[in-house]
Protein backbone atom coordinates (compact mmCIF):
# COMPACT_ATOMS: atom_id res chain seq x y z
CA UNK A 1 0.00 0.00 0.00
CA UNK A 2 1.04 3.32 -0.81
CA UNK A 3 1.52 5.76 2.32
CA UNK A 4 3.44 7.95 1.03
CA UNK A 5 2.05 11.68 1.18
CA UNK A 6 -0.27 12.30 -1.77
CA UNK A 7 2.40 14.69 -3.47
CA UNK A 8 4.86 12.01 -3.73
CA UNK A 9 2.37 9.26 -5.22
CA UNK A 10 2.54 9.35 -8.92
CA UNK A 11 0.22 10.96 -11.04
CA UNK A 12 -2.45 9.26 -13.58
CA UNK A 13 -0.39 9.42 -16.51
CA UNK A 14 2.94 7.88 -14.27
CA UNK A 15 0.24 5.08 -12.83
CA UNK A 16 -0.76 4.11 -16.61
CA UNK A 17 3.04 3.86 -17.57
CA UNK A 18 3.51 1.60 -14.76
CA UNK A 19 0.90 -0.34 -15.62
CA UNK A 20 1.78 -0.89 -18.98
CA UNK A 21 5.31 -1.44 -18.32
CA UNK A 22 4.44 -3.99 -15.38
CA UNK A 23 2.06 -5.84 -18.25
CA UNK A 24 4.95 -6.15 -20.56
CA UNK A 25 7.12 -7.36 -18.24
CA UNK A 26 5.00 -9.94 -17.15
CA UNK A 27 3.79 -11.36 -20.45
CA UNK A 28 7.73 -11.20 -21.26
CA UNK A 29 8.05 -13.50 -18.12
CA UNK A 30 5.11 -15.99 -18.38
CA UNK A 31 5.97 -16.54 -22.62
CA UNK A 32 8.57 -19.29 -21.58
CA UNK A 33 5.96 -21.03 -19.70
CA UNK A 34 3.14 -20.84 -22.49
CA UNK A 35 6.00 -22.13 -24.76
CA UNK A 36 6.52 -25.40 -22.60
CA UNK A 37 3.18 -25.66 -22.63
CA UNK A 38 2.39 -24.66 -26.24
CA UNK A 39 5.10 -27.32 -27.34
CA UNK A 40 4.14 -30.10 -25.22
CA UNK A 41 0.87 -29.97 -26.82
CA UNK A 42 2.68 -30.02 -30.53
CA UNK A 43 3.76 -32.12 -32.70
CA UNK A 44 6.96 -32.02 -33.71
CA UNK A 45 6.10 -31.01 -36.87
CA UNK A 46 4.35 -28.16 -35.83
CA UNK A 47 7.10 -27.56 -33.50
CA UNK A 48 10.20 -27.08 -35.92
CA UNK A 49 7.45 -25.60 -39.08
CA UNK A 50 9.70 -22.20 -40.68
CA UNK A 51 6.08 -20.93 -40.14
CA UNK A 52 5.86 -19.92 -36.17
CA UNK A 53 2.26 -19.56 -34.67
CA UNK A 54 1.41 -18.70 -31.60
CA UNK A 55 -1.61 -21.11 -31.08
CA UNK A 56 -0.94 -25.08 -32.48
CA UNK A 57 -3.72 -25.70 -34.57
CA UNK A 58 -4.58 -28.82 -32.77
CA UNK A 59 -3.75 -30.32 -28.81
CA UNK A 60 -2.04 -33.43 -28.65
CA UNK A 61 -2.95 -34.54 -25.18
CA UNK A 62 -1.60 -38.07 -26.37
CA UNK A 63 1.76 -36.51 -26.25
CA UNK A 64 1.75 -36.81 -22.46
CA UNK A 65 0.82 -41.04 -22.72
CA UNK A 66 3.49 -41.08 -24.98
CA UNK A 67 6.32 -39.70 -22.81
CA UNK A 68 5.63 -42.16 -20.07
CA UNK A 69 5.27 -45.77 -22.54
CA UNK A 70 7.75 -44.49 -24.21
CA UNK A 71 10.91 -47.16 -23.10
CA UNK A 72 13.88 -44.65 -23.94
CA UNK A 73 13.10 -42.30 -21.47
CA UNK A 74 12.68 -43.65 -18.04
CA UNK A 75 10.63 -40.41 -16.84
CA UNK A 76 8.17 -42.16 -14.38
CA UNK A 77 11.30 -43.23 -12.47
CA UNK A 78 13.03 -40.14 -12.31
CA UNK A 79 10.19 -38.07 -11.55
CA UNK A 80 10.01 -40.66 -8.37
CA UNK A 81 13.52 -40.65 -7.69
CA UNK A 82 13.08 -36.44 -8.21
CA UNK A 83 10.29 -36.87 -5.40
CA UNK A 84 12.13 -39.25 -2.89
CA UNK A 85 15.09 -36.98 -2.83
CA UNK A 86 13.23 -34.05 -2.27
CA UNK A 87 11.41 -35.12 0.71
CA UNK A 88 14.14 -36.82 2.27
CA UNK A 89 16.76 -33.76 1.92
CA UNK A 90 13.70 -31.58 2.87
CA UNK A 91 12.76 -33.74 6.46
CA UNK A 92 16.41 -34.64 7.28
CA UNK A 93 17.60 -31.00 6.72
CA UNK A 94 14.70 -29.81 8.75
CA UNK A 95 15.85 -32.39 11.74
CA UNK A 96 19.14 -32.16 11.97
CA UNK A 97 19.26 -27.94 10.80
CA UNK A 98 16.74 -27.48 14.05
CA UNK A 99 18.44 -29.41 16.74
CA UNK A 100 21.35 -28.20 16.00
CA UNK A 101 20.40 -24.50 15.47
CA UNK A 102 18.43 -25.20 18.81
CA UNK A 103 21.20 -26.66 20.39
CA UNK A 104 23.96 -24.39 19.04
CA UNK A 105 21.31 -21.22 20.07
CA UNK A 106 20.34 -22.56 23.57
CA UNK A 107 22.30 -25.02 25.38
CA UNK A 108 25.10 -23.48 27.16
CA UNK A 109 28.55 -25.67 25.94
CA UNK A 110 31.81 -24.21 26.44
CA UNK A 111 32.73 -24.55 22.63
CA UNK A 112 29.28 -23.49 21.26
CA UNK A 113 31.24 -20.71 19.62
CA UNK A 114 33.49 -22.83 17.94
CA UNK A 115 31.07 -24.89 16.68
CA UNK A 116 29.58 -22.42 15.43
CA UNK A 117 32.27 -21.14 13.33
CA UNK A 118 33.11 -24.05 12.32
CA UNK A 119 29.98 -24.40 10.78
CA UNK A 120 29.61 -20.58 9.14
CA UNK A 121 33.38 -21.64 7.66
CA UNK A 122 31.82 -24.22 6.07
CA UNK A 123 28.98 -21.68 4.15
CA UNK A 124 32.18 -19.90 2.72
CA UNK A 125 33.11 -23.08 0.39
CA UNK A 126 30.23 -23.85 -1.50
CA UNK A 127 29.44 -26.97 -2.21
CA UNK A 128 29.40 -26.66 -6.01
CA UNK A 129 33.03 -25.68 -5.61
CA UNK A 130 34.02 -28.85 -3.04
CA UNK A 131 32.12 -31.52 -5.73
CA UNK A 132 35.41 -32.74 -6.82
CA UNK A 133 36.42 -34.42 -3.94
CA UNK A 134 32.79 -35.25 -2.39
CA UNK A 135 32.75 -37.31 -5.14
CA UNK A 136 35.88 -38.71 -5.03
CA UNK A 137 34.69 -39.22 -1.13
CA UNK A 138 31.30 -41.08 -2.44
CA UNK A 139 32.83 -43.20 -4.80
CA UNK A 140 35.17 -44.70 -2.13
CA UNK A 141 32.07 -45.63 -0.37
CA UNK A 142 30.40 -47.32 -2.99
CA UNK A 143 27.70 -45.28 -3.35
CA UNK A 144 27.28 -43.93 -6.67
CA UNK A 145 24.28 -44.14 -8.45
CA UNK A 146 22.47 -44.80 -5.45
CA UNK A 147 19.77 -43.41 -3.48
CA UNK A 148 22.52 -42.60 -0.41
CA UNK A 149 24.99 -40.94 -2.96
CA UNK A 150 22.43 -38.56 -3.72
CA UNK A 151 21.08 -37.68 -0.99
CA UNK A 152 22.92 -37.91 2.56
CA UNK A 153 26.22 -35.82 1.58
CA UNK A 154 23.04 -32.89 0.72
CA UNK A 155 21.86 -33.93 4.41
CA UNK A 156 24.78 -32.00 6.50
CA UNK A 157 24.01 -28.19 5.17
CA UNK A 158 25.74 -25.51 7.52
CA UNK A 159 23.43 -22.80 5.89
CA UNK A 160 20.22 -24.54 7.81
CA UNK A 161 21.90 -25.08 11.06
CA UNK A 162 22.45 -21.19 10.75
CA UNK A 163 19.41 -19.81 10.00
CA UNK A 164 17.69 -22.19 12.31
CA UNK A 165 20.59 -20.68 15.21
CA UNK A 166 19.05 -17.26 14.29
CA UNK A 167 16.20 -17.68 14.34
CA UNK A 168 15.77 -19.58 17.80
CA UNK A 169 18.00 -16.99 19.26
CA UNK A 170 15.23 -14.83 18.70
CA UNK A 171 12.37 -17.36 19.92
CA UNK A 172 10.84 -16.09 23.37
CA UNK A 173 12.67 -17.37 25.99
CA UNK A 174 9.99 -16.87 28.66
CA UNK A 175 8.14 -19.54 26.69
CA UNK A 176 10.57 -22.29 27.17
CA UNK A 177 11.29 -21.01 31.19
CA UNK A 178 7.92 -21.40 31.26
CA UNK A 179 8.53 -25.38 30.13
CA UNK A 180 11.09 -25.58 32.01
CA UNK A 181 9.67 -24.75 35.50
CA UNK A 182 6.99 -27.35 34.68
CA UNK A 183 9.71 -30.03 34.78
CA UNK A 184 10.73 -30.38 30.81
CA UNK A 185 14.69 -30.62 29.91
CA UNK A 186 16.11 -29.31 27.04
CA UNK A 187 14.65 -32.01 24.69
CA UNK A 188 11.25 -31.91 25.95
CA UNK A 189 10.92 -28.18 25.65
CA UNK A 190 12.01 -28.01 22.14
CA UNK A 191 9.61 -30.74 20.52
CA UNK A 192 6.74 -29.71 23.38
CA UNK A 193 7.37 -26.04 23.36
CA UNK A 194 9.44 -24.58 20.28
CA UNK A 195 8.39 -26.61 17.34
CA UNK A 196 4.79 -26.20 17.57
CA UNK A 197 5.38 -22.89 17.61
CA UNK A 198 7.40 -22.26 15.05
CA UNK A 199 5.64 -23.45 12.25
CA UNK A 200 5.63 -20.41 10.18
CA UNK A 201 9.60 -20.59 9.74
CA UNK A 202 9.48 -24.43 9.58
CA UNK A 203 7.54 -23.64 6.58
CA UNK A 204 9.66 -21.33 5.36
CA UNK A 205 13.03 -23.32 5.21
CA UNK A 206 11.12 -26.39 3.84
CA UNK A 207 9.37 -25.01 0.92
CA UNK A 208 13.52 -23.15 -0.02
CA UNK A 209 14.68 -26.94 0.93
CA UNK A 210 11.96 -28.51 -1.66
CA UNK A 211 12.36 -26.40 -4.62
CA UNK A 212 16.32 -26.51 -4.12
CA UNK A 213 16.40 -30.06 -4.07
CA UNK A 214 13.54 -30.51 -6.69
CA UNK A 215 16.38 -28.43 -9.12
CA UNK A 216 19.96 -29.39 -7.61
CA UNK A 217 21.52 -30.33 -11.03
CA UNK A 218 25.51 -30.78 -10.73
CA UNK A 219 25.55 -33.14 -7.69
CA UNK A 220 23.02 -35.43 -9.34
CA UNK A 221 24.56 -35.26 -12.36
CA UNK A 222 28.15 -36.25 -10.67
CA UNK A 223 26.22 -39.03 -8.86
CA UNK A 224 23.55 -40.29 -11.09
CA UNK A 225 25.49 -42.44 -13.83
CA UNK A 226 23.30 -44.90 -14.07
CA UNK A 227 20.04 -44.75 -15.50
CA UNK A 228 18.43 -46.03 -12.60
CA UNK A 229 19.01 -43.46 -10.63
CA UNK A 230 18.56 -40.12 -12.82
CA UNK A 231 16.74 -37.06 -11.20
CA UNK A 232 14.27 -35.08 -13.39
CA UNK A 233 16.45 -32.87 -14.00
CA UNK A 234 19.54 -35.05 -15.13
CA UNK A 235 17.09 -37.11 -17.44
CA UNK A 236 15.85 -33.64 -19.25
CA UNK A 237 19.52 -32.89 -19.89
CA UNK A 238 20.43 -35.91 -20.98
CA UNK A 239 17.99 -35.98 -23.78
CA UNK A 240 18.79 -31.94 -23.97
CA UNK A 241 22.19 -32.35 -25.12
CA UNK A 242 21.66 -35.62 -27.12
CA UNK A 243 21.80 -35.45 -30.80
CA UNK A 244 18.37 -36.69 -31.59
CA UNK A 245 15.93 -34.95 -29.68
CA UNK A 246 12.22 -35.79 -29.64
CA UNK A 247 10.78 -32.59 -28.76
CA UNK A 248 7.48 -32.61 -27.90
CA UNK A 249 8.55 -35.43 -25.67
CA UNK A 250 10.85 -32.83 -24.20
CA UNK A 251 8.49 -30.44 -23.49
CA UNK A 252 5.98 -32.61 -21.86
CA UNK A 253 8.79 -33.38 -19.43
CA UNK A 254 9.38 -29.92 -19.08
CA UNK A 255 6.21 -29.54 -18.03
CA UNK A 256 5.64 -32.34 -15.86
CA UNK A 257 9.11 -31.48 -14.41
CA UNK A 258 7.74 -28.21 -12.91
CA UNK A 259 4.31 -28.75 -12.35
CA UNK A 260 4.69 -30.16 -8.71
CA UNK A 261 6.78 -27.00 -7.87
CA UNK A 262 4.61 -24.03 -9.72
CA UNK A 263 1.52 -26.08 -7.08
CA UNK A 264 3.95 -26.47 -3.99
CA UNK A 265 4.78 -22.64 -5.12
CA UNK A 266 1.59 -20.98 -5.57
CA UNK A 267 0.22 -22.83 -2.63
CA UNK A 268 2.90 -21.94 0.24
CA UNK A 269 3.76 -18.75 -1.61
CA UNK A 270 3.18 -16.68 1.52
CA UNK A 271 6.03 -18.64 3.33
CA UNK A 272 8.35 -18.57 0.58
CA UNK A 273 8.44 -15.02 0.05
CA UNK A 274 8.69 -14.64 3.91
CA UNK A 275 11.98 -16.88 3.69
CA UNK A 276 13.60 -15.31 1.15
CA UNK A 277 12.92 -11.86 2.85
CA UNK A 278 13.89 -12.73 6.10
CA UNK A 279 17.31 -15.07 4.99
CA UNK A 280 18.23 -13.41 2.11
CA UNK A 281 19.77 -16.68 0.79
CA UNK A 282 18.13 -19.21 -1.27
CA UNK A 283 19.28 -22.95 0.22
CA UNK B 1 28.29 -32.62 8.78
CA UNK B 2 32.72 -33.01 9.54
CA UNK B 3 33.11 -35.77 7.11
CA UNK B 4 30.58 -34.23 4.05
CA UNK B 5 32.24 -30.71 4.43
CA UNK B 6 35.68 -30.74 5.74
CA UNK B 7 37.25 -34.58 4.82
CA UNK B 8 36.61 -33.09 1.28
CA UNK B 9 38.13 -30.04 1.66
CA UNK B 10 41.00 -31.50 3.51
CA UNK B 11 41.29 -33.84 0.94
CA UNK B 12 41.16 -31.26 -2.18
CA UNK B 13 43.86 -29.46 -0.29
CA UNK B 14 46.10 -33.00 -0.14
CA UNK B 15 45.26 -33.90 -3.93
CA UNK B 16 46.32 -30.34 -5.23
CA UNK B 17 49.77 -30.93 -4.32
CA UNK B 18 49.99 -34.16 -6.48
CA UNK B 19 49.81 -35.58 -10.05
CA UNK B 20 46.39 -37.46 -9.87
CA UNK B 21 45.42 -39.04 -12.53
CA UNK B 22 42.72 -41.44 -12.20
CA UNK B 23 43.55 -41.76 -8.35
CA UNK B 24 42.90 -40.41 -5.09
CA UNK B 25 45.81 -41.82 -3.37
CA UNK B 26 48.37 -39.99 -5.38
CA UNK B 27 52.54 -40.60 -4.97
CA UNK B 28 53.84 -38.42 -7.04
CA UNK B 29 54.52 -35.24 -4.93
CA UNK B 30 54.53 -31.87 -7.34
CA UNK B 31 54.45 -28.98 -5.17
CA UNK B 32 52.48 -26.25 -6.51
CA UNK B 33 52.93 -26.98 -9.81
CA UNK B 34 49.44 -28.07 -10.82
CA UNK B 35 48.49 -24.17 -9.29
CA UNK B 36 51.06 -22.68 -11.91
CA UNK B 37 49.55 -25.19 -14.02
CA UNK B 38 45.82 -23.80 -13.73
CA UNK B 39 46.62 -19.93 -13.55
CA UNK B 40 48.48 -20.22 -16.80
CA UNK B 41 46.19 -22.72 -18.93
CA UNK B 42 42.62 -22.90 -20.03
CA UNK B 43 41.79 -22.15 -16.49
CA UNK B 44 42.86 -18.92 -16.34
CA UNK B 45 40.63 -18.40 -19.65
CA UNK B 46 37.44 -19.70 -17.92
CA UNK B 47 37.74 -17.00 -15.45
CA UNK B 48 37.57 -14.84 -18.07
CA UNK B 49 34.89 -16.35 -19.41
CA UNK B 50 32.92 -16.04 -15.89
CA UNK B 51 34.34 -12.27 -15.62
CA UNK B 52 32.32 -11.11 -19.01
CA UNK B 53 29.48 -13.32 -17.38
CA UNK B 54 29.46 -11.27 -14.21
CA UNK B 55 30.26 -8.16 -15.83
CA UNK B 56 26.56 -9.00 -18.01
CA UNK B 57 24.79 -10.48 -15.85
CA UNK B 58 25.38 -8.63 -12.33
CA UNK B 59 24.44 -4.72 -13.56
CA UNK B 60 21.44 -6.41 -15.17
CA UNK B 61 19.98 -8.16 -12.49
CA UNK B 62 20.20 -5.51 -10.01
CA UNK B 63 18.90 -3.09 -12.72
CA UNK B 64 15.87 -4.93 -13.51
CA UNK B 65 15.50 -6.36 -9.88
CA UNK B 66 15.52 -2.94 -8.36
CA UNK B 67 13.06 -1.74 -11.35
CA UNK B 68 10.35 -4.15 -10.92
CA UNK B 69 10.73 -3.93 -7.28
CA UNK B 70 9.84 -0.31 -7.20
CA UNK B 71 7.01 -0.46 -9.63
CA UNK B 72 5.69 -3.31 -7.81
CA UNK B 73 5.89 -2.19 -4.66
CA UNK B 74 3.74 0.70 -4.65
CA UNK B 75 1.01 -0.07 -7.32
CA UNK B 76 -2.78 -0.77 -5.43
CA UNK B 77 -3.86 -2.55 -7.97
CA UNK B 78 -2.83 -6.39 -8.68
CA UNK B 79 0.45 -6.02 -6.55
CA UNK B 80 0.48 -9.68 -5.85
CA UNK B 81 -0.65 -10.90 -9.43
CA UNK B 82 2.52 -9.12 -10.60
CA UNK B 83 4.46 -10.10 -8.01
CA UNK B 84 4.09 -13.51 -8.58
CA UNK B 85 4.62 -13.13 -11.79
CA UNK B 86 8.20 -12.22 -11.54
CA UNK B 87 8.42 -14.40 -8.94
CA UNK B 88 7.82 -17.64 -10.64
CA UNK B 89 10.72 -18.69 -12.66
CA UNK B 90 12.30 -19.29 -9.55
CA UNK B 91 10.37 -22.34 -8.89
CA UNK B 92 11.74 -23.11 -12.30
CA UNK B 93 15.64 -25.21 -13.04
CA UNK B 94 18.01 -24.12 -15.02
CA UNK B 95 18.21 -27.23 -17.09
CA UNK B 96 14.17 -26.08 -17.67
CA UNK B 97 15.05 -23.04 -18.63
CA UNK B 98 18.49 -23.93 -20.87
CA UNK B 99 15.57 -26.42 -22.47
CA UNK B 100 12.95 -23.50 -23.52
CA UNK B 101 16.10 -21.06 -24.59
CA UNK B 102 18.01 -23.57 -26.42
CA UNK B 103 14.74 -25.26 -28.33
CA UNK B 104 12.29 -22.83 -28.91
CA UNK B 105 13.47 -18.94 -28.10
CA UNK B 106 17.12 -18.84 -29.38
CA UNK B 107 17.03 -22.37 -31.89
CA UNK B 108 19.61 -21.79 -34.47
CA UNK B 109 17.60 -22.68 -37.21
CA UNK B 110 14.79 -20.28 -38.65
CA UNK B 111 11.89 -21.89 -35.95
CA UNK B 112 13.48 -20.34 -33.35
CA UNK B 113 11.31 -17.24 -31.72
CA UNK B 114 14.28 -15.05 -31.63
CA UNK B 115 14.67 -15.58 -35.61
CA UNK B 116 10.96 -15.41 -36.32
CA UNK B 117 11.23 -11.95 -34.79
CA UNK B 118 14.65 -11.23 -36.64
CA UNK B 119 13.04 -12.16 -39.70
CA UNK B 120 9.89 -9.46 -39.47
CA UNK B 121 12.37 -7.13 -39.24
CA UNK B 122 14.18 -8.68 -42.56
CA UNK B 123 17.24 -10.25 -40.65
CA UNK B 124 19.16 -13.08 -41.28
CA UNK B 125 19.11 -15.73 -39.03
CA UNK B 126 21.44 -16.77 -36.12
CA UNK B 127 23.02 -19.14 -35.26
CA UNK B 128 22.72 -18.30 -31.42
CA UNK B 129 25.18 -21.20 -29.68
CA UNK B 130 26.64 -22.98 -32.01
CA UNK B 131 28.95 -19.69 -33.60
CA UNK B 132 31.56 -18.28 -31.15
CA UNK B 133 31.73 -15.56 -33.74
CA UNK B 134 29.99 -13.20 -33.58
CA UNK B 135 29.18 -14.25 -29.67
CA UNK B 136 25.83 -13.98 -29.50
CA UNK B 137 25.74 -17.01 -27.23
CA UNK B 138 25.75 -14.27 -24.64
CA UNK B 139 22.78 -13.16 -25.31
CA UNK B 140 21.39 -16.70 -24.86
CA UNK B 141 23.08 -17.34 -21.36
CA UNK B 142 22.64 -13.87 -19.84
CA UNK B 143 18.91 -13.32 -20.52
CA UNK B 144 18.06 -16.88 -19.21
CA UNK B 145 19.54 -16.54 -16.45
CA UNK B 146 17.96 -13.24 -16.04
CA UNK B 147 14.56 -14.70 -16.10
CA UNK B 148 15.28 -17.33 -13.12
CA UNK B 149 16.89 -15.42 -11.10
CA UNK B 150 15.23 -11.63 -11.40
CA UNK B 151 12.64 -12.65 -9.14
CA UNK B 152 14.31 -13.28 -6.48
CA UNK B 153 16.62 -10.12 -6.01
CA UNK B 154 13.19 -8.60 -6.79
CA UNK B 155 11.54 -10.01 -3.66
CA UNK B 156 15.06 -8.77 -1.54
CA UNK B 157 14.50 -5.94 -2.63
CA UNK B 158 10.75 -5.18 -2.10
CA UNK B 159 11.36 -6.04 1.83
CA UNK B 160 14.10 -3.70 1.63
CA UNK B 161 12.05 -0.93 0.46
CA UNK B 162 9.32 -1.99 3.01
CA UNK B 163 11.62 -1.71 5.97
CA UNK B 164 12.12 2.39 4.99
CA UNK B 165 9.84 4.05 7.35
CA UNK B 166 7.71 6.57 5.91
CA UNK B 167 8.51 9.27 7.53
CA UNK B 168 11.33 10.21 5.53
CA UNK B 169 9.05 10.79 2.50
CA UNK B 170 6.69 13.14 4.39
CA UNK B 171 10.12 15.05 5.15
CA UNK B 172 11.09 15.13 1.72
CA UNK B 173 7.92 16.01 0.55
CA UNK B 174 7.60 18.64 3.26
CA UNK B 175 11.40 20.00 2.12
CA UNK B 176 9.87 20.54 -1.09
CA UNK B 177 11.12 16.96 -3.28
CA UNK B 178 9.60 16.48 -6.56
CA UNK B 179 8.10 13.13 -7.17
CA UNK B 180 10.22 10.31 -9.26
CA UNK B 181 13.26 10.32 -9.71
CA UNK B 182 14.31 12.88 -7.01
CA UNK B 183 12.83 11.18 -4.39
CA UNK B 184 14.31 7.47 -5.46
CA UNK B 185 17.77 9.46 -6.09
CA UNK B 186 17.88 11.29 -2.53
CA UNK B 187 15.71 8.82 -0.07
CA UNK B 188 14.96 5.24 -1.79
CA UNK B 189 18.33 4.12 -3.26
CA UNK B 190 20.50 5.31 -0.34
CA UNK B 191 17.92 3.77 1.97
CA UNK B 192 18.77 0.61 0.16
CA UNK B 193 22.07 0.10 0.57
CA UNK B 194 22.01 -2.69 2.91
CA UNK B 195 19.76 -4.36 0.29
CA UNK B 196 21.61 -3.53 -3.11
CA UNK B 197 25.34 -4.74 -1.69
CA UNK B 198 23.74 -8.26 -0.57
CA UNK B 199 22.01 -8.12 -3.79
CA UNK B 200 25.28 -7.70 -5.32
CA UNK B 201 27.30 -10.12 -3.59
CA UNK B 202 24.84 -12.69 -3.92
CA UNK B 203 24.62 -12.59 -7.88
CA UNK B 204 28.06 -12.30 -7.64
CA UNK B 205 28.88 -15.42 -5.92
CA UNK B 206 25.89 -17.49 -8.12
CA UNK B 207 27.50 -16.24 -11.25
CA UNK B 208 30.99 -17.83 -9.89
CA UNK B 209 29.43 -20.87 -9.86
CA UNK B 210 27.14 -21.50 -13.00
CA UNK B 211 27.62 -24.52 -14.04
CA UNK B 212 23.92 -25.87 -15.53
CA UNK B 213 23.07 -23.39 -17.92
CA UNK B 214 26.42 -23.58 -19.71
CA UNK B 215 25.93 -27.24 -19.49
CA UNK B 216 22.68 -27.72 -20.69
CA UNK B 217 22.86 -24.64 -23.42
CA UNK B 218 25.89 -25.20 -24.81
CA UNK B 219 27.10 -28.86 -24.37
CA UNK B 220 26.31 -31.81 -26.75
CA UNK B 221 26.42 -35.20 -27.02
CA UNK B 222 29.76 -34.55 -29.11
CA UNK B 223 31.16 -32.98 -25.94
CA UNK B 224 31.87 -29.22 -24.77
CA UNK B 225 33.10 -26.12 -27.12
CA UNK B 226 35.87 -24.64 -26.60
CA UNK B 227 34.70 -21.33 -25.97
CA UNK B 228 31.87 -20.04 -22.96
CA UNK B 229 33.50 -22.67 -20.40
CA UNK B 230 32.89 -20.76 -17.08
CA UNK B 231 35.29 -22.31 -14.19
CA UNK B 232 32.84 -24.93 -13.06
CA UNK B 233 32.26 -26.38 -16.33
CA UNK B 234 36.08 -26.45 -16.82
CA UNK B 235 37.10 -28.37 -13.40
CA UNK B 236 33.74 -31.03 -14.11
CA UNK B 237 35.26 -31.76 -17.70
CA UNK B 238 38.76 -31.63 -16.43
CA UNK B 239 38.08 -34.18 -13.05
CA UNK B 240 35.04 -36.45 -14.41
CA UNK B 241 35.80 -36.89 -18.01
CA UNK B 242 37.98 -38.93 -19.78
CA UNK B 243 41.58 -37.38 -18.45
CA UNK B 244 40.12 -37.69 -14.14
CA UNK B 245 42.31 -35.31 -13.15
CA UNK B 246 41.95 -34.62 -9.72
CA UNK B 247 44.93 -32.87 -8.87
CA UNK B 248 44.41 -30.20 -11.30
CA UNK B 249 41.07 -30.54 -10.81
CA UNK B 250 40.95 -30.04 -6.66
CA UNK B 251 43.60 -27.37 -7.38
CA UNK B 252 40.97 -25.44 -9.73
CA UNK B 253 38.77 -25.90 -6.85
CA UNK B 254 40.53 -24.20 -4.38
CA UNK B 255 41.54 -21.27 -6.51
CA UNK B 256 37.62 -21.11 -6.78
CA UNK B 257 36.85 -21.62 -3.55
CA UNK B 258 39.64 -18.44 -2.21
CA UNK B 259 37.64 -16.53 -4.65
CA UNK B 260 34.53 -16.80 -3.16
CA UNK B 261 35.68 -16.70 0.14
CA UNK B 262 37.24 -13.58 -0.23
CA UNK B 263 34.06 -11.85 -1.30
CA UNK B 264 32.16 -13.57 1.32
CA UNK B 265 34.43 -12.26 3.89
CA UNK B 266 33.92 -8.73 2.34
CA UNK B 267 30.57 -9.37 2.44
CA UNK B 268 30.98 -10.45 6.12
CA UNK B 269 32.77 -6.97 6.56
CA UNK B 270 30.33 -5.12 5.00
CA UNK B 271 26.56 -6.72 6.39
CA UNK B 272 27.98 -8.77 10.23
CA UNK B 273 27.16 -11.62 8.26
CA UNK B 274 27.60 -14.52 11.20
CA UNK B 275 27.82 -11.90 13.50
CA UNK B 276 26.75 -13.30 16.98
CA UNK B 277 23.46 -10.71 18.08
Amino acid sequence: MDNRPVGLRPGVAGTTLRYAALTVAALVFLLPFYLIVRNGLSTEAEITSPEWSLFPSSLHWENITELFTDPSVPMAHALWNSLVIAVLQTGGQLLLGSLCGYGLARIPYKHANKVFYLIVATLMVPAAVTFVPSFVLVSSLGWVSSLRGLVIPGLFAGFTAFMFRQYFLSFPRELEEAARIDGLGHWGTFWRIVVPNSGGFFAAVAVIQFIGSWNAFLWPLVIGQDESSWTVQVAMSTFLTAQNVNIHELFVAAAVGILPLVLVFVVLQRFLVRGVAETGIKG
Amino acid sequence: MLIFNYIPIGWSAYLSFFDAQGTVTPDTFVGLDNYADMLTGPFAQSLLTFSVFALFIVPLTFALALGLAVAVNRIRFARAFFRSVFFLPTACSYVVAAMVWKLSLFSGVRFGLANTVLDWFGQDPVAWLSNPDPPWYWVVLVTARLWLQVGFYMILFIAGLQRIPDSLYEAAYVDGAKPGWQVFRHITFPQLRPTSIAVLLLSLIAAYQAFDEFYNLLGTARGYPDFGRPPLVYLYYLALGQTQDYGHGSAGALILALLIALVTLLQGQVLGFGRRD
